[in-house]
C-alpha cells in the first residue's frame, strides 16, 4: 500500500496498462508534456515528459485539437488491433465528437453483427466547482448513459480510479471515464501492485440501516460526510457508490434500499434525465413496496453553471444538502432552509 | 501504367459486373418489397469502386458510406451474406443487424459503411494509425462522396494523417451530386486541390469511368503509403445512373438528360469490355463473365431466400461483449 492521489492513481493505472500490453497507446492534446498530470510519474503529478521518455512517440501521441477526428481515429484503431486510451481533457469537449461517440464508437459492434471490437477508453475530467464558467464545468455522463453500446465509469476514490481504469483498458467494449477534478487531490492508501476493480460492481462506501444514499462521483465523499453527521443523531446511513454507471449494479442498489426502505440519490449532474432519475425510477419500479418514504434526489438544477463563486458553490450536492435530504426521508426536522439544489 | 496479368484484368471486369448485377437486382427487390427500407446503388460508378479496391492488398483496410454495396464486393466479399444482409436475414454478413447502409466484412478488410455522411472517414484513419503503430505494412482507404467532402471531419482527418504520415488514402467518389445538390453549387474550388493545404499529393482522375486509370492512380497512392511516405487524396470523377436511392422520386429534375446520355456513352463496363476485346479476350469469354456475375447474384438471392430471419432471442447480442450488460 502506498498513499496515492486520485490523479496519481490514474497515472499509475496508465503506466501499468502501457507496461502490460504493447497495443495500449495514449493519444490526446498535450499528453506528451503531461499537462493534465496523468502521463507523468506514478504517485503524483511529476516530471513532465515521463511517459514520453518511457514509451516513445509511437505510443504517446499529441494530437491536433480535432476531437471528432481523434475519437473516430481511436475507434478505427481499436477496431484494427490497438487499445487506445484517449485523453480528452475536459468533458465538455466530448460534444465536439458526438457523432463519433454515438454513431461509430457505440454502434459499430452491434451494427456490424459483432465483427468490430472496440477496446478503447475515453477519459475526460469534469471541471465543475472550480469557477471555470459554463463551458468548462459540465458533468455530461447522463447523456452518454442514454447511448446503448457505451460503458461508463465514474470513479470517486483513488483506488477505484486505478482499478477501474485497468478494467476499462482490458475491456473490449468502449468505455467513457468521467473523472472529477474536485477529487484529483484526494488521497488514500492504494495497492501499488496491479489490481482490477470489475465493471458493473458497486461499492458500499458506508454500511447503514435507515437510509440508502446512492452517490456519484464527487457526491460520494459529501454523502459519507453527511452520513457521519447524521450518525451522531442516531440515523444509520448506507452510502452506495455505483462506480460504474453503465452497466449499473442494480442488484446492489435494490438490495440496499430493500433493507433501509429509504432512498436519497446525489449526483453533480443536471436533474432532468440524470443518473439520479434513472436510479430513482429503477427503485420505484422494482421495490416500491419496500419504500417507507418518497425518494429524494439531490442534483444540480437544470441551469447553466454560473461563473461567480458565490453562485457556483450552490450548484452541486454538498454534505449539507445531502444531510437535509436524509432528514427529509427519515422525518427529522430540517436544521436550516433546504438549499436550492435539493 | 502497371503491367497487369490477364487474370487481374478478367477479375476487374468480373467485379464490376458483380456490382452491377448485384445492385440491379437489389433495386428490383426494393421496388418489389423484398428488401426492406431502401438501397443506394453504385451503378455507373463501378470503375471507380473496383479500380480503388483492387489497388488495395487483401489485408488492407477500407471504410465506406451509404452507397455501400460496391465497396465490399470490390474487395472480394462473397455475395450471399451481403444479399442476405440487405434482406435482413440471420446469415447476413452483419447477422441482419446492419442492412444496406451498414455492410461490413472484416474478413476482407471492410471496416464498415456509414449512414452518416463523412462519419467513417476517421475510422479508416484510425486503421492507418494502427498500421503505423504496429508497423504491419497495411494501408487504409476511406471512400466518401463529393457531399462528404464538405464535412469538417475530413479535414481533421487529413491533417492528422498528414502530420503523422499515416498510410492512408482519402478517396473522393465525385459523382457530382449530393442527393439533389450539384457539387459545384456547394463546393468552393476543386476537391483534390485541397490536399495541397495539408502538404499531401492530391490527384484528380478525370477518366473515372476507366477502371485502369483509377487503378493506376490509387496504386500509386497505395505504394506511397506502404513506403511510409504518407497519405494521398484521390478524387475520382464519376456518375451515378440511378436515383440517389431506389424508389426515391424527386419532383424536380436536377440532372439534365443530355448529361446522363453523355455519361452512359462512357459506361465503365462497356469501355472495359472493348479494352479487353482489344487485348485478345474472346466474346465468349467476355459473355461468360457476364453470365458468371448474374449466376452469382442468383445464387446469392437463393442463399438469402433459404436463410431464416434472426430470432428475437439474438436481438441484444453484440450490443456489448457480455450479455449481462445489455439489460
Ligand atoms: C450527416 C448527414 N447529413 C445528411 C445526410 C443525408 N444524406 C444521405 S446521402 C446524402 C448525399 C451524400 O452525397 P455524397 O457524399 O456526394 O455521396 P453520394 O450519395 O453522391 O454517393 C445526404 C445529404 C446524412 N445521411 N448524413
Ligand atoms: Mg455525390
Amino acid at each position: 500500500m502506498t498513499v496515492m492521489s486520485y490523479l496519481g492513481a490514474i497515472g499509475a493505472a496508465q503506466r501499468e496498462a502501457m507496461d502490460a500490453d504493447e497495443r495500449v497507446i495514449i493519444i490526446g492534446e498535450d499528453v506528451e508534456a503531461n499537462v493534465y498530470g496523468t502521463t507523468g510519474g506514478g504517485k503524483s503529478r511529476s516530471d513532465k515528459g515521463d511517459f514520453l521518455q518511457r514509451y516513445g512517440k509511437n505510443r504517446i501521441r499529441n494530437t491536433p485539437i480535432s476531437e471528432e477526428g481523434i475519437v473516430g481515429a481511436a475507434a478505427g484503431a481499436a477496431m484494427t488491433g490497438l487499445r487506445p486510451i484517449v485523453d480528452l481533457s475536459y468533458s465538455s469537449f466530448l460534444y465536439m465528437a458526438m457523432d463519433q461517440f454515438v454513431n461509430q464508437v457505440a454502434k459499430n459492434r452491434y451494427m456490424f453483427g459483432g465483427q468490430a471490437s472496440m477496446p478503447v477508453v475515453f477519459r475526460s475530467a469534469m471541471f465543475y466547482g472550480l469557477n471555470t464558467g459554463a463551458h468548462h464545468s459540465d458533468r455530461p455522463y447522463p447523456m452518454f448513459m442514454n447511448v446503448p453500446g457505451l460503458k461508463i465509469i465514474a470513479p470517486a476514490t483513488p483506488a477505484d480510479a486505478k482499478g477501474l481504469l485497468r478494467s476499462a483498458v482490458d475491456s473490449d467494449d468502449p468505455i467513457l471515464s468521467f473523472e472529477a477534478c474536485l477529487l484529483w487531490s484526494s488521497k488514500e492508501d492504494v495497492d501499488e501492485n496491479e489490481f482490477w476493480v470489475p465493471l458493473g460492481v458497486a461499492r458500499t462506501a458506508r454500511v447503514g440501516t435507515d437510509v440508502t444514499v446512492v452517490a456519484i462521483s464527487s457526491s460520494v465523499p459529501e454523502a459519507v460526510a453527511a452520513a457521519e453527521e447524521l450518525a451522531k443523531e442516531g440515523v444509520s446511513v448506507e452510502v452506495i457508490d455505483p462506480r460504474t454507471l453503465v452497466p449499473l449494479d442494480r442488484d446492489a442498489i435494490l438490495r440496499s434500499v430493500a433493507k433501509t426502505g429509504r432512498l436519497v440519490v446525489a449526483e453533480p449532474a443536471h436533474r432532468t434525465c440524470g443518473a439520479a432519475a434513472e436510479i430513482s425510477a429503477l427503485v420505484a419500479e422494482e421495490i416500491f413496496d419496500s419504500l417507507k418514504a418518497p425518494i429524494v434526489r439531490v442534483t444540480a438544477p437544470d441551469m447553466q453553471i454560473p461563473f461567480s463563486p458565490s453562485l457556483e458553490k450552490q450548484m452541486y450536492p454538498t454534505k449539507a444538502t445531502i444531510a437535509a435530504a436524509i432528514r427529509r426521508v427519515v422525518d427529522l426536522p430540517a436544521l436550516q432552509p433546504v438549499a436550492a439544489a435539493v | 501504367m502497371a503491367e497487369l496479368t490477364r487474370d487481374t484484368l478478367r477479375e476487374m471486369q468480373l467485379r464490376m459486373l458483380r456490382i452491377r448485377a448485384f445492385d440491379e437486382r437489389a433495386s428490383k427487390m426494393v421496388k418489389r418489397g423484398h428488401i426492406p427500407g431502401t438501397v443506394h446503388t453504385s451503378i455507373g460508378q463501378e470503375a471507380q469502386v473496383v479500380g480503388a479496391t483492387m489497388a488495395l492488398g487483401a489485408g488492407d483496410y477500407m471504410s465506406g458510406n451509404h452507397r455501400s454495396h460496391g465497396h465490399p464486393i470490390g474487395k472480394g466479399s462473397p455475395l450471399g451474406p451481403l444479399m442476405a444482409e440487405l434482406v435482413g436475414k440471420a446469415t447476413g454478413v452483419c447477422k441482419g443487424k446492419g442492412g444496406s447502409l451498414h455492410l461490413a466484412d472484416f474478413a476482407v478488410g471492410s471496416l464498415g459503411e456509414s449512414g452518416i455522411v463523412g462519419s467513417s472517414i476517421p475510422i479508416a484513419n484510425g486503421a492507418a494509425l494502427s498500421s503505423k503503430v504496429l508497423n504491419n505494412g497495411k494501408v487504409a482507404l476511406a471512400f466518401f462522396g463529393d457531399g462528404a467532402a464538405n464535412q469538417g471531419v475530413l479535414y481533421e482527418s487529413m491533417n492528422m494523417a498528414g502530420v503523422w504520415d499515416l498510410p492512408m488514402i482519402f478517396l473522393c467518389e465525385n459523382n457530382q451530386y449530393a442527393l439533389s445538390t450539384p457539387a459545384h453549387t456547394v463546393t468552393s474550388g476543386i476537391i483534390s486541390e485541397r490536399a495541397a493545404g495539408f502538404g499531401m499529393p492530391g490527384i484528380r482522375v478525370e477518366e473515372g469511368q476507366d477502371v485502369l486509370a483509377v487503378y493506376d492512380a490509387v496504386s500509386e497512392a497505395v505504394a506511397r503509403a506502404r513506403a511510409g511516405d504518407g497519405p494521398t487524396l484521390v478524387e475520382v470523377m464519376t456518375y451515378r445512373y440511378n436515383e440517389h436511392s431506389e424508389g426515391l422520386r424527386l419532383g424536380t429534375d436536377y440532372r439534365n438528360a443530355d448529361e446522363r446520355e453523355a455519361w452512359l456513352k462512357k459506361d465503365p463496363i462497356m469501355l472495359f469490355r472493348h479494352y479487353l476485346a482489344s487485348q485478345g479476350f474472346s466474346d465468349d469469354e467476355l459473355d461468360g463473365l457476364e453470365a458468371t456475375a448474374l449466376a452469382e447474384v442468383d445464387a446469392a438471392v437463393a442463399f438469402s431466400d433459404a436463410s431464416p430471419y434472426p430470432d428475437l432471442s439474438v436481438a441484444f447480442d453484440d450490443l456489448y461483449t457480455d450479455k449481462e450488460s445489455a439489460a
